[in-house]
């Protein structure tokens, strides 16, 4: 191997490897940190990790240049000139922190409420939503409510988990694969990886999507859907395969409601509720003695065609509803191909390809098992065909229904929590029942009387004040979104300045971008953080904001507190939160500070733990009114969420020496993580597997490593009986009502089987005025404003035009270099534009956050991000347009609140060139100054 | 000008798969990490956070629109990088010596002590595979990661490009192409493995595995046939089939 240069073979990576985990995007895979004389010199995916098994990213890999970006924050700010302008005065932690301290206290003491806290792409919302819960204020959410909540909440209702974090195909089984509404990312590379299983095993993939970048682009087949219409497609593919009797009937039977009996009597007030037993169980017919039991009776075999008349009441099984339902011919291809924008024939085709992969190909694992019944069962049924879906089909107003949709086509084909379908991840599966309902009772000096996320069931669980006003700022659980598990982070600033329903004194945020990519209708919302009352005063009073990095949301804070790099710092990866488990095995991970910050600057969970003891917050002090936590690592090994169970499952202590799941703090914990790898990580036993939520021996191990503390056996929901409940009462009936104007859409929406409706902005933006859908995509380079800042990033990603189908660019006569103006109802902006002909024909789209504030990120004053570049977010407002009825309606979702950012529509023509896009906001100064000209990364030199 | 190997005793080289590359980037990105850090000056970065930020990257991934008459539009991504050419172009066109290629493996390197910058050799590759330090102004390239393939400090499943090693799809393959029973001879043997631009006359050693057919409907696949029409019919069919199974 020598060729007589002079080369060095065997340089080694670094003098010493750190094992911990990437915070580059929300994936959290695990990577190897070589370091040089203390100092980072190469990164890594870490072989050994549950969630990459050793590779990594473009983002991973370019941590390094996260790490040391030149826009990160130095030291605490104070701001000095107007809020936006970016000018700030250094000023120690000390005052910031009692200044922060004395405000926080004073409206602790007065109105809790006057807080409001939202944490962004947070990894440690269990902490932060702990310590809200602490302070006392209702106003705590992360940024789900304009993510994916549709998702999370449709797979937790309906299945107990969802996609990403709560489950993933079985790749190693599966064979047939269909994809719905996902970029290039969620999770990246998990995603990556099984699609490159599938091609090595010569699995086909589907892809659904109106465009077909990243995985649609190696799609075996791909469907340019139109945008907003997937669950209408989903309901039709439901139609075929219940017409061909394609269904798992043994599985519907067994594991899910549709057995359960429904009323039917349109003269009870329970007309759509499911029938119980005394003990509030669900009643089925058992079809061996044609009498009614309780689903879960040993021994009985539920009845899907089941039908009950008692005192008086008719019941039919929840089956013989979808069936009534589903097989109407409003659902065939023929009728909803036009709509959806996809040939009859092909609905058909794929329909027949999911049945094949499910039922002919459908094998067995010889593993026996037994269900929750009690019947032991002598091998596993396969049944190969898997799904994956994320934002495309989660932020529309109609997401939470074709979430739904989506689960239905799974449950019906049997292939949830089976060999070759979808899996969940510990500690999912979970119901949504296992949730804590939500909690926003507040008393001043008190901490809140509950966890403030959660599921409702029905109109009791609403968060509204006595006088039925909504309790939370961000008007989650009430009758205008009453599913929104997440928060409504999007209405936070919205809601604040207009005083509805409220007002607030301080809006204290970390790592969310909401002065820029991370709030619909942005140059509206820049004018609300600096719009003055009568007085002169702010109306939005005081803003405090954690942030690691000089990001736009920066510009607009009174206070910064400076947060580290993600390899300067503690965190866990808990089961507590969002963790990072495998369908096989549970697992947990921590970050830890493999290099010092070299600024002035403190982790955000520490500064919040030293907030919650110079707070006297419960939970963060001892009796005698001492600071429990020294910091989020002494947190991290001592809190206890339930006796024995903690943020961290690894190396606790048992009776007998360590024990992993419960057991009692370990101060010895993280050191354990470090030296394993930066995780933990345990095999579920072989008989556990598979059906989850019906297996004895998964609900077992479940309570022996601390994820319940009980089994908790349940039956998929095809019938949502929380959403019959709304209905009822926006029928009429109950005591709890909602107001009138709310009650016919919540009639139409509210529907306990899966529907489709037509997204909301459709009835506002006339389809022929505005005829174009307009889609934003993550590139997999990038995770959301982050990465401009990075010197290699940003020479992949340093430009955003908007793509344009082939019919559109043909007829406005556009060519290379052009400008275009895009319209919606709420606004205008002027962008460069490029021709893609792999696309849906009335669908454009832009790559998501690559545009800039000038002033930000430590870019120059001509970089091309705060030039050319460019946000949707201009054209998207919080707000649907005004009906007249002096109401504020929101742009979401009407279950679940969430952002319905891809409801755009928008009109495009073709307009001079323009030296930068339009708007062209006013920059921001910088404090941290520009990053230097020239980069030439090497320590080892 | 500098002379060629008439022999080469192995063919290292990249299998790259363009069914199945994604246009991730990773390969990218760890390579500019890895050869930042190692092999000869840091990959330099001009202008890194202003309005025209030039790098030297040793390895892009490309993007191609394809439009079929009789199918949707497709996009390929396309990663390239050095393709260590048998008859490369890029090493006989230089003055110093400087680009060589080896005789033992095939790689063809820049010895950056000898490299004068005068771009003949960017100008010769007809692949535009080699880029000029915009800082160092030495010319940069695949290394094939020779201070890795051999690397003893290295455990030795990642005696491999970073590329390779970092690919999150599993897109691309590292060994010796002269050996026809390696796993990468095997991929190009099964999947019909090309040659990149073959009538520049180069041969070059990497090969690429083309993209399967897309957007065929599977005839295997029965039609579905209703099992009765009407609702009644299917409570039917439903009665009977759950007394079978029942």
């Amino acid at each position: 191997m020598k060729d007589g240069h002079d080369i060095d073979y065997d340089p080694a990576p670094g003098d010493r490897v750190a094992k911990t985990t990437c915070y580059m995007c929300a994936c959290r895979c695990g990577i190897d940190v070589h370091l040089k004389d203390g100092e980072v010199a190469y990164i890594e995916g870490n072989r050994d990790h549950p969630v990459n098994r050793g590779v990594l990213c473009a983002k991973g890999s370019a941590g390094i240049m996260q790490h040391l970006s030149p826009a990160r924050l130095r030291a605490p700010l104070r701001r000095t000139g107007p809020r936006g302008s970016g000018q700030f005065e250094e000023i120690s932690w000390e005052e910031a922190l009692s200044e922060v301290t004395e405000r926080l206290a004073a409206i602790r003491k007065f109105g809790p409420e006057k807080l409001a806290f939202f944490t962004g792409r947070d990894q440690s919302q269990s902490f932060t939503g702990f310590w809200a819960q602490a302070f006392g204020t209702p106003n705590y959410a992360a940024h789900g409510g304009f993510c994916s909540v549709n998702m999370a909440a449709a797979g937790i209702t309906t299945m107990g988990g969802a996609f990403w974090e709560f489950g993933q195909p079985d790749w190693e089984r599966t064979e047939l694969f269909m994809l719905f509404g996902v970029a290039e990312d969620h999770d990246s590379n998990p995603i990556k990886m099984g699609l490159g299983r599938l091609k090595e095993r010569g699995v086909k993939v589907i892809g659904v999507n109106p465009i077909r970048t990243g995985y649609n682009a190696i799609a075996d087949e791909w469907v340019g859907i139109t945008p907003g219409t997937d669950g209408l497609f989903i309901l039709s593919l439901v139609h075929c395969l219940l017409r061909a009797g394609k269904i798992d009937l043994d599985y519907l039977a067994r594991f899910t409601d549709a057995p359960v009996l429904v009323n039917e009597d349109a003269a009870s007030d329970d007309l759509g509720l499911l029938l119980r037993t005394e003990d509030d169980r669900h009643m089925v017919i058992d079809r061996r003695t044609g009498k009614p039991a309780p689903f879960d009776a040993e021994g009985i075999l539920p009845d899907l065609g089941g039908k009950l008349r008692r005192r008086g009441t008719t019941h039919r099984s929840v089956f013989q509803m979808i069936a009534g339902r589903y097989l109407a011919k409003e659902y065939a291809p023929e009728i909803v191909g036009p709509q959806v924008g996809i040939e009859p024939e092909r609905i058909h085709a794929i329909a027949a390809e999911l049945a094949h992969a499910a039922f002919d190909k459908s094998f067995e694992i010889a593993q026996p098992w037994t269900d929750f019944r009690g019947e032991r069962h002598e091998t596993m049924r396969g049944r190969p065909v898997s799904f994956h879906a994320m934002r495309g089909i989660s932020a529309h107003s109609n997401g939470f229904q074709t979430c739904r949709a989506l689960h239905l086509l799974q449950i019906l084909l049997g292939s949830v929590e089976v060999p070759g379908g979808f899996r969940f991840k510990p500690p999912y599966p979970k119901p949504a029942r296992a949730h804590p309902k939500p909690h926003a009772k507040c008393e001043p000096g008190e901490p809140l009387d509950g966890p403030h996320l959660g599921f409702v069931h029905g109109p009791d669980d609403l968060c509204l004040r006595e006088d039925g006003s909504p309790a939370r700022i961000d008007k989650a659980f009430t009758w205008e979104n009453p599913l929104s598990a997440h928060g409504l982070m999007h209405m936070l600033i919205s809601n604040a300045h207009a005083g509805d329903p409220y007002e607030i004194d301080t809006l204290f945020l970390y790592m969310a971008n909401m002065a820029w990519n991370s709030s619909m209708n942005t140059s509206g919302v820049m004018a609300m953080l600096t719009d003055t009352n009568e007085h002169g005063d702010y109306v939005i009073p005081n803003i405090i904001y954690s942030d690691a990095y000089s990001s736009e949301m920066v510009a607009f804070a009174d206070i910064v507190l400076p947060d580290t790099t993600y390899l300067e710092r503690y965190d866990c990866i808990s089961l507590l939160d969002r963790p990072i488990c495998e369908a096989d095995a549970v697992a947990d991970a921590i970050r830890w500070p493999v290099v010092e910050p070299d600024r002035d600057v403190r982790a955000f969970q520490s500064v919040l733990v030293d907030l919650g003891a110079r707070l006297g917050l419960p939970g963060f002090v001892e009796e005698d009114g001492s600071p429990r936590y020294a910091d989020y690592a002494d947190y991290m090994m001592n809190h206890e969420r339930r006796p024995g169970v903690g943020p961290l499952a690894g190396w606790r202590l048992g009776p007998n020496g360590i024990s992993h799941g419960r057991g009692l703090p370990n101060g010895a914990q993280l050191d354990e993580y470090i030296r394993h790898g930066g995780f933990w990580h345990a095999p579920i036993p072989e008989e556990a597997r598979f059906y989850k939520p019906w297996n004895r021996a998964y609900q077992d191990w479940a309570v022996e490593t601390g994820l319940f503390d009980a089994p908790c056996p349940y039956l998929f929901s095809l019938w949502s009986e929380p959403l019959r409940r709304f209905q009822l009462a926006a029928e009429g009936i109950g005591t709890r009502q909602p107001p009138d104007h709310l009650r016919a859409r919540i009639r139409a929406t509210h529907d306990p089987l899966p529907i489709w409706y037509p997204p909301m902005e459709d009835g506002h933006a006339d389809p022929v005025e505005f005829p174009l859908h307009a889609l934003t995509q993550r590139p997999m380079a990038m995770y959301h404003s982050w990465g401009g800042q990075n010197a290699w990033l940003r020479q992949i990603h340093g430009m955003n035009p908007l793509y344009v189908p082939t019919k559109w660019w043909v007829g406005c006569g556009f060519a290379e270099g052009d400008w275009a103006r895009l319209r919606s109802v709420h606004g205008e902006i002027t962008v460069p534009v490029a021709h893609m002909a792999a696309l849906n024909e009335d669908t454009v789209w832009t790559w998501n956050a690559i545009g800039k504030r000038r002033g930000a990120w430590a870019l120059g004053d001509d970089a091309p991000e705060g030039k050319e570049g460019f946000l949707l977010n201009h054209l998207i407002h919080e707000l649907l347009p005004p009906r007249g009825d002096g109401l504020r309606w929101t742009n979401s979702d009407p279950i679940t609140g969430q952002a319905a950012w891809f409801d755009l529509r928008v009109a495009i023509e073709k307009v001079p060139a323009s030296e930068a896009s339009h708007p062209r906001l006013r920059p921001q100064e910088s404090p941290v100054g520009c990053g230097p000209a020239d980069v030439t990364q090497k320590v080892g030199r | 000008m500098t002379d060629l190997p008439t022999h080469t005793d192995r063919k290292l080289g990249l299998v790259i798969d363009l069914d199945t590359c994604v246009g991730c980037h990773a390969c990218v990105v760890a390579c500019k990490g890895w050869n930042t850090e190692n092999y000869g000056a840091p990959l330099g970065d001009a202008d890194a956070y202003g309005a025209d930020p030039v790098g030297a990257f040793l390895n892009r991934v490309h993007t191609f629109e394809i439009q079929p008459d009789d199918a949707p539009a497709q996009i390929v991504h396309f990663p390239k990088s050095c393709l260590h050419c048998d008859d490369a172009p890029c090493v006989t066109v230089c003055p110093t010596g400087a680009s060589y290629k080896r005789s033992e493996d095939g790689i063809v390197l820049v010895n950056e002590s000898t490299c004068i910058g005068c771009g003949l050799c960017a100008w010769a590759c007809p692949y535009g595979a080699r880029e000029q330090d915009p800082v160092e102004k030495v010319m940069k390239k695949c290394t094939l990661c020779v201070d890795r393939i051999y690397n003893e400090a290295l455990p030795e499943i990642d005696r491999t490009p970073a590329c390779v090693r970092t690919c999150p799809a599993g897109a691309r393959h590292f060994g010796d192409l002269s050996d026809p029973e390696s796993d990468v001879s095997q991929l190009v043997e099964e999947r019909g493995g090309f040659d990149l631009m073959p009538e520049q006359g180069t041969r070059p050693v990497n090969k690429y595995l083309p993209p399967r057919p897309r957007d065929e409907i599977d005839v295997l696949a029965p039609f579905l046939a209703p099992v009765d029409d009407g609702p009644k019919g299917f409570l039917g069919w439903l009665d009977r089939t759950l007394d079978r199974i029942g």
